[in-house]
């Protein structure tokens, strides 16, 4: 603003006056916004297929709620009454940008809930902080399980389930529809993501059809872009089936230059994470392709009320269907105001009390039941889905879609994920 | 026997277009001894370019087969329109400043061009593609060897890789400007005494530079999704090439590019765990045997 200017000063006695005459009537005790930081990449790879489509949705959500037009049971208007605003963060730049910019949101933007982050590198390095500053803290899509396996918190949640379900799902629906594979490759980036995607999914594999064989490991770096001499590779072993985790851009380069060479003539393809980009790549990705959307969301969640809602509210502003990352952030959102409003209703709204009521809750998400079942009460589980594409008309639809339940692709709570699927993935008690 | 094909082959297509997004970068360094952290966004902007210009080609219902002259525009324009405004507007004001400080310059240019292309393009990954799927990566067919299917587009990659080394060294060795702009290069103040024009050689070749750089990023776009942030990660492996080669080294960018190529296809074909790895170690070890890399020119010592 500036301050030298003689209107701005003449306007300001005169916005108070104006602010004083109308706070009443929005209701004294509740006149202040909730404020919510949302992390999101705004900027860099992660940004088209995730960043946006979570931030397009988190505003959808927050105008259609604070207009109480969300369906039942969140129809209250904003949070128990009280309006929400966002202050938007952009996830890029690493782990260490970020704890500054966490510390930024909760010292200087005073926000009341921090809910972000879809690195999960980002999200290991945040729920620490989070913890130590006792905010309030909902970590949206980040995949990895480590962040409640190998710890545990008070102040930090995950409303979605962690990754450990997407490779023993994406193993169990291969080999549902291949049984008879003999060997299989993988493509996938050389960080923590690729590198866990990948140990999980052979993990899983070994259990599930031991006698199949690993022909080879392609580990490319982060942005690599160019693919050429990986997919010669992945050509000569001639492999039954192809793993990958790759997304954003990495995908599809990979995708445009695997296609021209008929790398899936012969290969199954798996793309552990491909659901949102779907719509990008018609006549670039086979037919038959199995897909993953890290959980039941998007063509995979089931028919309901709330996702009928969301559909409706992302395609105001974005004209296509919303993607997974926009299903995690609308179950962040909704999570916290179920919890909220059950603790305003109990005891009171500050953070120890919504806490409480977030523990161990369960509550209705566009992608079905989420219950807060693991890590203390603290990481979401749901069940999951998969599917494969078929071209229809020049889009590419989902098909053949078929629905795992939590107790098959989820270990019980206590058990790390990676022991869990060594020791034979056995059903837990849900 | 067929893998080491497949090792050869990979390598020479990767090496072609490493040389080709890296030989700007060291042709700056040669004459103006600015190492240009900007080429990366200026490859970015031909890449983005190319979009944009392809995307009115197949809007307006041209044939296919002329996506490769909007590359080639896209490369051009890029080159003649942001090099000039780079040079004339920003690096002449700063010529004569310590290396560090040109290089601090240009890394804020970088930054600059890279919010810059996310104001114009947006962040949304966008294709070059025609309006039934069709790729100039794959228009122009497949050929075979050893069992293992290419894109004919590679060819392409190779022949511009090995023309844009050969004119550039013909220019350089043959003719006029090019012993000039040796001059300009071996001794800036006794080239100016001369009554060479230092100053538009340095226009020309930071032209030049940028075109190159563009042409990469031209090039690279068919084959992959245009994204921002792809020029950080060009500028980082190009630089490694030019280093392993010798700063400001022609023959030592092809050099580069063919070993780092090599490198990463053959570890990638035999121990894919080690393919980061092996690039970065072969550049240690030429650093440790030359410091300055494969074919860097001696420095003269100046008072």
């Amino acid at each position: 603003m500036d301050t030298k200017s003689p209107l701005s000063l003449k306007l300001i006695p005169a916005l108070l006056a104006a602010a004083a005459l109308i706070m009443p009537a929005a209701g004294y005790a509740q006149n202040k916004p909730i404020r919510i930081g949302l992390v999101t990449f705004l900027s860099g790879p992660a940004a088209g297929p995730f960043g946006v489509p979570a931030k397009i949705a988190a505003e959808a959500i927050v105008e259609s709620i604070n207009a109480g037009k969300a369906p039942a049971p969140y129809a209250t208007k904003g949070f128990g009454g009280t309006p929400i605003e966002l202050a938007i963060i952009d996830e890029a730049g690493g782990a260490t940008k970020q704890v500054a910019e966490f510390r930024n949101l909760v010292e200087r933007q005073n926000v009341d809930f921090v809910i972000g982050y879809i690195g999960s590198g980002d999200c290991l390095a945040v729920a620490p902080v989070a913890e130590e500053m006792k905010k309030l803290t909902i970590l949206f899509d980040c995949g990895t399980p480590r962040v409640f396996e190998e710890n545990s918190y008070k102040y930090v949640f995950r409303t979605r389930s962690h990754a450990t379900m997407d490779a023993v799902a994406g193993a169990m629906y291969l080999l549902d529809n291949k049984p008879g594979i003999k060997n299989y490759g993988g493509i996938n980036q050389n960080y923590a993501w690729g590198q866990d995607s990948w140990a999980d999914f052979t993990a899983v594999m070994s259990v599930l059809k031991p006698d199949a064989t690993i022909t080879t490991s392609q580990m490319p770096k982060f942005g690599a872009g160019q693919y050429g001499p990986e997919i010669s590779a992945l050509l000569q072993t001639k492999s039954d089936a192809i793993h990958s985790s790759l997304w954003g851009g990495d995908l599809e380069a990979f995708m445009l230059q695997s296609m021209p060479r008929n790398l899936f003539a012969t290969n199954q393809l798996i793309l552990v994470a491909g659901e949102p980009y779907l719509h990008r790549l018609p006549g670039n990705i086979p037919d038959g392709t199995i897909i993953g959307a890290r959980g039941p969301n998007g063509a995979y969640a089931p028919k309901s009320a709330l996702k009928d809602w969301l559909v409706q509210i992302y395609k105001q502003k974005a004209e296509i269907e919303p993607n997974y990352p926009a299903y995690s952030v609308a179950m962040a959102f909704l999570g916290l105001k179920a919890a909220y409003e059950k603790a305003k209703a109990r005891s009171g709204d500050d953070t120890e009390q919504v806490i409480k009521a977030l523990e161990y809750s369960t509550f209705d998400s566009p992608a079905g039941k989420v219950m807060m079942k693991l890590g203390k009460g603290h990481q979401a589980v749901t069940g999951t889905a998969y599917g494969a594409t078929r071209t229809v008309n020049g889009q590419i639809t989902l098909g053949n879609i078929k629905y795992y339940p939590i107790e098959r692709v989820q270990p019980p709570d206590g058990v790390k994920s990676l022991d869990w699927i060594k020791d034979g993935m056995k059903p837990g008690k849900w | 026997m067929g893998q080491l094909l497949a090792v050869v082959i990979d390598g020479l297509i990767y090496s072609s277009w490493l040389f080709i997004i890296a030989v700007g970068l060291t042709l700056i360094y040669g004459v103006m001894k600015i190492l240009n952290i900007a080429h990366g966004s200026l490859y970015a902007l031909g890449a983005f370019t190319s979009v944009t210009f392809t995307s009115a080609w197949f809007a307006h219902g041209y044939p296919v087969m002329g996506s490769y002259a909007m590359l080639a525009l896209a490369a051009v324009v890029v080159g003649l329109v942001a090099g000039p405004l780079i040079e004339r507007g920003l690096l002449r004001f700063l010529y004569g400043k310590d290396e560090v400080v040109l290089v601090l310059v240009t890394y804020a240019l970088f930054l600059i061009l890279e919010d810059l292309i996310k104001l114009v393009w947006g962040v949304d990954p966008l294709f070059v593609q025609g309006p039934k799927g069709e790729t100039p990566y794959a228009l122009l067919g497949n050929f075979e060897v050893g069992g293992l299917t290419y894109p004919v587009y590679n060819l392409l990659l190779i022949a511009v890789a090995i023309a844009t080394a050969a004119i550039l060294t013909w220019v350089l060795a043959r003719t006029r400007s090019g012993k000039l702009l040796i001059a300009v290069i071996h001794d800036r103040e006794t080239a100016a005494a001369m009554g060479i024009d230092v100053g538009r050689t340095y226009f020309v070749t930071f032209t030049l530079g940028a075109m190159l750089a563009a042409v990469g990023g031209a090039l690279t776009a068919p084959t992959v999704s245009v994204v921002t942030g792809m020029g950080a990660e060009v500028i980082v492996i190009a630089f490694a090439v030019v280093v392993i080669g010798g700063l400001g080294s022609l023959p030592g960018a092809a050099l580069g590019a063919l070993i780092v190529g090599m490198v990463r296809a053959a570890s990638i074909h035999y121990r894919p765990e080690l393919e980061l790895f092996a690039v970065y170690f072969v550049m240690a070890v030429v650093l440790i045997v030359r410091p300055k890399g494969l074919f860097s020119a001696a420095e003269v010592r100046k008072i």
